[in-house]
């Protein structure tokens, strides 16, 4: 009884904090931008300075809304990247306060400062203002040939088209994987990608297993030799920042050390990691399945898999 | 760094490795099993080879005669050449992957491959004569 009554008051306070927040909505405060600029390509010469704007936000404003605001009334000469505005494109990547982040998905209500500092991502050469090169970074992605390759496929005859049937346990291996949106994020957070231009960066590794997990593709081997180079998979230091900043929850460190234990003959971990996904999800369906077979449709393919 | 930059820089990358581009003694993923090896064996020898300082008093063990008297032991002085290999193996490819990670270019990258070579084979040669010398082997 006392319990309830501990419960009820909670509740009572929360609805209290709820209200008093609901009435400061309505009210506006404004935060100081401070955004990078720089015009890499006509004055590549020219440092580059950051210029100040006072943005009115609500609770709701996104770093994304500041921006536009500021380049809508104060400054149109700024210079962004961005199009879905629900951190589905990838586009608006930067580094917002000194951490890689979306500015479509960042709230500034989050940010919990009255400075925000927009600048480019860096590990990117600069175009201008916030907008990044990325054609180093798709070349990467490029290079570890992201699609699927299977010789059985005979694509030209159309008649000749099979489906290519996938479980959803093999679809379990690399679906994470395949959230990625190429925002470069990640590849901004990476500080082996700082010193080394030929390291191909998380993305594209991730990218790489993303693949190698995929039971309809037959060329892993090929795959494996693209990044098993003196500047591949090996430099990666294991510093997880890419899983950190990475705003879809790819995890690329885990793709990274998934894929680099199956070049080194470990192939276990991968194992694991199916059969714990596999108790995950079969413990939210024990009443339909009553734990029948739990697990060992994982192993069994597994096994073929890596055989 | 501006995009034209990483471009020249892409474009020298380019140049540079047009020769020494198929020669593949060994893939990285083997050098890295045999690096994660010889670090593991390192630690257990070299864990030995404390321990048998600790078999007399410590001052004891440095004194020229007992150190003598180790590398005439066949069993000691095998252990003494393993942890010179395991860990010239080991460090030579630690010191190979941080200067590769420094400049990127494939005469920068079999410069240092050549270079930690033949330091590693230089160090266990020099200590491999020492280890002969001590046990009353002439050499040259």
């Amino acid at each position: 009884m006392k319990i309830f009554k501990k419960e009820k008051r909670r509740d009572i306070k929360n609805n209290e904090s709820i209200e008093t927040s609901n009435t400061t909505d309505n009210t506006q405060s404004s935060v100081k931008l401070r955004v990078f600029r720089i015009n890499a390509i006509q004055d590549p010469k020219d440092g580059h300075h950051f210029d100040e704007f006072q943005i009115p936000v609500k609770r709701w404003t996104t770093v994304l809304d500041a921006l536009l605001d500021a380049k809508s009334y104060q400054d149109s000469s700024i210079a962004i990247r961005y199009s879905c505005r629900m951190a589905s494109c990838g586009s608006c990547g930067m580094k917002i306060n000194g951490i890689p982040r979306l500015a479509c998905y960042t709230k500034i209500s989050e940010l919990a400062t009255n400075t925000i500092t927009c600048e480019p991502l860096p590990n990117f050469p600069y175009i201008r203002d916030l907008v990044t090169d990325f054609s180093q970074f798709f070349n990467h992605h490029s290079s570890v040939m992201p699609y699927i390759q299977n010789k059985k496929a005979d694509i030209p005859d159309v008649n000749e088209l099979t489906e290519y049937e996938q479980t959803p346990e093999d679809l379990d291996k690399f679906l994470q994987f395949s959230y990625c949106i190429k925002c470069g994020l990640c590849y901004s957070a990476c500080p082996t990608v700082a010193t080394d231009l030929k390291f191909p960066g998380p993305q594209a590794l991730s990218q790489a297993y993303r693949y190698f997990a995929d039971s309809r593709d037959t060329d892993k081997s090929n795959r494996l030799k693209v990044i098993d180079t003196s500047h591949g998979i090996s430099r990666c230091h294991f510093a997880g920042s890419c899983s950190n900043v990475c705003p879809k929850g790819v995890d690329p460190a885990l793709g990274i050390q998934l894929l680099r234990s199956h070049l080194l003959g470990f192939s276990n971990s991968e194992k694991k990691i199916a059969k714990l996904q596999d108790r995950s999800s079969s413990n939210s369906y024990t009443a339909e399945e009553e734990g029948e077979g739990e697990g060992k449709g994982y192993t069994e393919k597994n096994e073929n898999y890596d055989k | 760094m501006t995009s034209s930059d990483s471009k020249n820089n892409i474009n020298k990358n380019r140049q540079t490795t047009r020769w020494f581009s198929n020669i593949t003694i060994l893939r990285e993923s083997q050098i890295t099993k045999i690096h994660y090896i010889t670090g593991v064996s390192a630690l257990f020898v070299v864990a030995i080879h404390i321990l048998m300082r600790l078999i007399m008093p410590f001052n004891m063990s440095l004194e020229f005669e007992n150190v003598i008297l180790n590398y005439k032991n066949i069993f000691y002085a095998l252990l003494l050449e393993s942890i010179l290999v395991l860990i010239a193996i080991h460090g030579f490819n630690g010191l190979r992957v941080i200067l590769l990670e420094i400049r990127q270019t494939l005469i920068w990258e079999k410069a240092v491959n050549i270079l930690v070579i033949v330091a590693m084979i230089g160090i266990i040669a020099y200590g491999t004569r020492t280890i002969i010398i001590a046990n009353g082997f002439s050499v040259g």
